[in-house]
């Protein structure tokens, strides 16, 4: 057969065909004897038909899109220093930085709140609680999002001066992104818990933990690839999100010599190495700014529909995009849906919070469900579902990241760069696994399960990329 | 020739950075590409010194120290052409993704975008969009943007969505056919309405969906196949649009070494654009000709004679089946009911010459609009095929229902006419349309004195065939010609009216 090239071969043969819409020409073609695909169309869940038709016909959507989700995959992270958050991130003074889009206290849920009480003891800035939450009612602390910092946090993500931050750079865009150090499970600081033993454990990891870390990251000859790291642990049964173990042990492998070789007190450095080898989720604090490294790379292309913040502060999720810079698209916070830790059930469970959909939004973690089958009856799921949930967030997404295989899906790349307008179409959205916390400040962690933004995000996000979308056409 | 041994030959060492396989994935892929032809020696591996050291110890260390994240390619082969090669089969074999799906309930897909990633053909492929006009350009951007041309059949699609569409098919050298169109014959693949007709030499480029239809059966007839039939959308010949898919159809078209000529079928088109498409028609290598209905040029029929004799064919005798013998009807009227807005066109370009002026829901002019109930005295052709008779409903050509109440309601009125019909046959039309108009005419010629003309458009390949509707139809009383214009003209002698 001669093929004349033109029009993308169209008139070189019997065409295959994809139909959508009524029924009766599939019907008609098949006995043709073509090959048809059926689309299970549906009326589009978000938007209206005038601003999703903009937007699909913005001539420089595709482009846009391509740069952004480019940049996105083309992204390394290599660790490069620990260091003090008041010098990575400029905190000066009575200054807290939090997760998710912006919040006042009035709107802090629990374990934001218990978060920000057992900061401000820590701090130093009060010694009871009661002195706390009067602090921080009378705004006497600045609140700040994590993100507007270049770093994130994980669940509350509250971040104060004199906690130590990963520091992370992108090699190739240049970027750098921060991340506090991970406590741990059960009572912790992120999850709301500011007793005693949490407030001992941050004093350990500011005044014996971190220095470690700092030093021996500093020693190391070569920085750690946590990229590399991330794509591993994705074949090894992690996904990056809720289960980490593969990623952790690995990063206590590479850390080990280095920290071993300090000159420091062998009882710090044991505990040290204690600490990180009984820390499942130690590598969710690198694994977070790796993912924000990626997706920080992709701001601001003007006309990209592509997701690059999907963030909780416990009371609204927020969502920023490629095309509209730092705007937040924001809505109430769903409570997630899963499985509890001991008496706990779903009327402990505070609604979803935390930073680390960054990791979804980079396509790992509940993206990536099918790569962690150990994790889907956790997250209350069966195996099909796992690798269902993630089939579906392909057709939400720009790309599959080719450093980030699933082995059961015949090493297929992670689904990678959510798509405002595919959200909108399809009726899926973005599927994030998440942990819980308690909805009582103090309370902890409740249990882990999955969760999904509010619609309102996308559909704030679709008008407002559709506007500009207009605004760039008329011009 | 013996095999180079180690150091001879040509080689390639090169990183990358930013992916990653695990070491079976790589090793497989060395292996692969190890057995081709002209190849002597392979390591794709991740740059971790182990692996390094095993490169040169092939005599093949890269120039630069590795990182361990980077992925080393080192090939040696016996000449340049086989290193290209395993080279360029490396990289396949990296691209290259099991596409097997563990998944228990496979997903389906939501989008054009997404079933045409699953379509897979290794061939060419095309589009399908019948969803509510206000989304279809939503669906039909996703095909633009896979590089597939797409065929929208939904209407309601605002124009200015139509020439964003367009202009985009443009850029990435694809065809939009629509919106609102019907009618496509893609490599003998009926696309929506289509008949069964013979492979040819004649490409069609219609504007017009049952235009395209009759010209098509009509060259059937006359032993003359088409290569392709590209439906552009009713509009694509207006001022806004352009004819942006009508140029790239005409393009195309003579690129394809299976067309030698070219017919454009279309209402009238805007005179500027009508100027545009004959300047480029007249710059292809392929004779084009133009069937665009107008008040001076009002026939297709006419039209397809005169390709024939282009093509040095001879004009056949157009199939019909004569009706019983009627007397004229002086002073009677006609009063068409059709499935098709081209055919209806045409009949009404035949007969205002003669007959004055003609009613319609779709009037020549618009001072003769038809009210919403589309009855009025006097000379009347209703097109039941437009658009806002078809809004919540199947078109005529497949749901019947409007067309035999007004069949029914002429009958009882008592107003002496001569019924004109279309009867479009063919893929996506109804199975058997005789068996619901046949009774329907029998049962109104017996009430009325009610002489009945069927344009009957299909081919004998058809599903419900030429001529076993033909006879069917010819058993109610019906005069059936596969021409319009000759039923048409048929109508109009009956009405006594001199031609």
């Amino acid at each position: 057969m001669t093929s004349t090239g033109a029009l993308g071969g169209l008139l070189d043969g019997p065409p295959a065909v994809v139909a959508a819409g009524v029924e009766v020409f599939s019907g008609s073609l098949r006995a043709q004897g073509v090959p048809v695909g059926d689309v299970d169309w549906r009326p589009p869940a978000i938007g209206e038909p005038a601003d999703l038709a903009a937007l699909a016909l913005d001539p420089r959507r595709a482009a846009a899109n391509r740069t952004a989700v480019e940049r996105v995959l083309a992204a390394g992270s290599v660790l490069t220093d620990v260091r003090p958050a008041r010098e990575t991130l400029g905190l000066e003074g009575r200054v807290l930085l939090h997760s998710g889009p912006p919040l006042t206290w009035e709107a802090a849920s629990g374990p934001m709140r218990g978060a920000l009480i057992g900061a401000c003891l820590f701090e130093g800035w009060a010694s009871t609680v009661e002195d706390a939450e009067a602090l921080l009612a009378s705004g006497g602390v600045t609140l700040d999002p994590c993100h507007h910092h270049s770093a994130v946090g994980p669940m509350a993500g509250v971040t104060s001066p004199s906690m130590w931050t990963w520091c992370l750079e992108d090699p190739v865009n240049g970027g750098r992104a921060y991340c506090n150090l991970n406590e741990g499970l059960g009572k912790v600081l992120r999850m709301g818990a500011f007793n005693e033993e949490v407030l001992t454990r941050l004093a350990w990891m500011r005044d014996v933990l971190g220095p470690l870390l700092s030093r021996a990251v500093r020693s190391m000859a070569e920085p750690l690839d946590v990229k590399a790291v991330l794509a591993q642990m994705l074949q090894m049964g992690d996904e990056g999100h809720n289960r980490n173990r593969a990623g952790s042990l690995m990063t206590l492998r590479e850390l080990s010599p280095a920290l071993v070789a300090l000159d420091a007190p062998s009882a710090d450095t044991a505990a040290a190495l204690a600490f990180i080898g009984g820390n499942e989720h130690f590598f969710l604090n690198l694994g977070m700014p790796t993912a924000k490294l990626a997706m920080d790379a992709a701001r601001d292309v003007p006309g990209s529909t592509m997701v690059t913040v999907m963030a909780r502060n416990g009371t609204e999720f927020g969502v920023q995009t490629a095309g509209t810079g730092d705007r937040w698209f924001t809505g109430p916070a769903q409570t997630p849906v899963g499985l509890f830790l001991g008496d706990y059930g779903p009327e402990d469970a505070n609604p979803d919070i935390g930073d680390s959909a960054i990791m979804e939004t980079y396509g790992v973690g509940g993206f990536s469900m099918a790569a962690a089958p150990a994790i889907v009856r956790f997250v209350g799921g069966s195996v099909p579902d796992a690798l269902a949930t993630t089939e579906r967030m392909y057709q939400l997404t720009l790309a599959e990241n080719p450093a980030m295989a699933i082995p059961i899906l015949g090493f297929r790349g992670a689904p990678t760069g959510i798509d405002v307008l595919s959200v909108a179409r399809t009726g899926w959205l973005p599927q994030i696994n998440t942990g819980m916390a308690g909805r009582v400040a103090g309370t902890g962690q409740v249990g882990a399960g999955l969760v999904q933004p509010p619609r309102e995000c996308f559909e704030q996000a679709l008008a407002a990329l559709a506007q500009e979308a207009r605004a760039a056409t008329a011009a | 020739m013996s095999a180079p041994g180690p150091g001879e030959g040509v080689r390639h060492v090169s990183l990358r950075s930013g992916v990653y396989a695990d070491s079976v994935r790589l090793m497989q892929v060395s292996r692969d590409v190890g057995a081709r032809e002209g190849v002597v020696a392979v390591l794709v591996a991740m740059a971790t010194p182990l692996n390094v050291d095993l490169a040169a110890g092939m005599g093949l260390a890269p120039d630069e120290t590795p990182s361990p994240d980077q992925l080393l390619i080192a090939v040696r082969a016996v000449d340049d052409d086989a290193l290209a090669a395993a080279v360029a089969a490396v990289d396949a074999a990296l691209a290259e993704r099991e596409r097997s799906r563990a998944t228990a309930d496979a997903q389906p897909a939501r989008t054009i975008a997404a079933g045409l990633e699953d379509l897979d053909p290794g061939g060419p492929a095309l589009a399908i969009v019948s969803v509510p006009g206000q989304y279809a350009a939503l669906e039909a951007a996703d095909a633009i943007a896979a590089g597939r041309s797409v065929l929208v059949f939904s209407d309601g699609v605002p124009v200015e969505q139509e020439v964003a569409l367009k202009r985009a098919a443009s850029e990435a050298d694809v065809l939009v056919m629509g919106p609102d169109c019907g009618t496509a014959i893609v490599s003998g693949v009926a696309l929506g309405f289509a008949n069964v007709v013979r492979p040819g030499p004649v490409g069609v480029v219609a504007a017009s969906g049952t235009g395209a239809q009759q010209v098509s059966c009509l060259l059937d007839a006359a032993g003359v196949g088409v290569s392709h039939v590209l439906g552009v959308g009713g509009r694509d010949l207006s001022e806004a649009v352009g004819g942006l898919a009508t140029l790239a159809a005409l393009a195309a078209l003579d690129a394809d070494p299976a067309t030698e000529r070219v017919l454009v079928v279309s209402k009238p088109p805007a005179p500027s654009v009508a100027e545009a498409v004959a300047r480029a028609a007249a710059g292809l290598s392929t004779p084009v000709r133009s069937a665009a209905l107008s008040p001076e040029t009002p026939d297709l029929t006419a039209a397809v004679e005169a390709l024939l004799a282009d093509m040095g064919r001879d004009v056949p005798v157009w199939p019909s089946r004569p009706g019983p013998a009627e007397a004229a009807l002086p002073g009677a009227v006609l009063k068409g009911l059709y499935s098709g807005g081209t055919l209806a066109d045409e009949a009404m370009l035949l007969a205002v010459p003669v007959l004055g002026d003609v009613r319609s829901n779709t009037p020549l002019r618009l001072e003769l609009a038809l009210g919403t109930d589309l009855s009025a005295p006097g000379h009347t052709v209703v097109d039941f095929g437009d658009d806002a008779l078809t809004v919540g409903r199947a078109h005529p050509m497949i749901d019947p229902t409007l067309r035999l109440e007004a069949i029914d309601r002429l009958a009882a009125s008592g107003e002496p006419a001569v019924l004109l019909l279309d009867v479009v046959l063919g893929h996506g039309a109804d199975a058997d349309p005789a068996a619901a108009l046949a009774p329907a005419l029998t049962a109104a010629r017996a009430r009325a004195h009610l002489p009945v003309v069927v344009a009957l458009v299909g081919t004998e390949a058809d599903p419900q065939g030429w001529s076993r509707q033909a006879d069917a139809l010819a058993a109610a009383g019906a005069a059936v010609f596969a021409s319009n214009a000759a039923a048409t003209r048929y109508a109009i002698d009956l009405l006594g009216a001199e031609l």
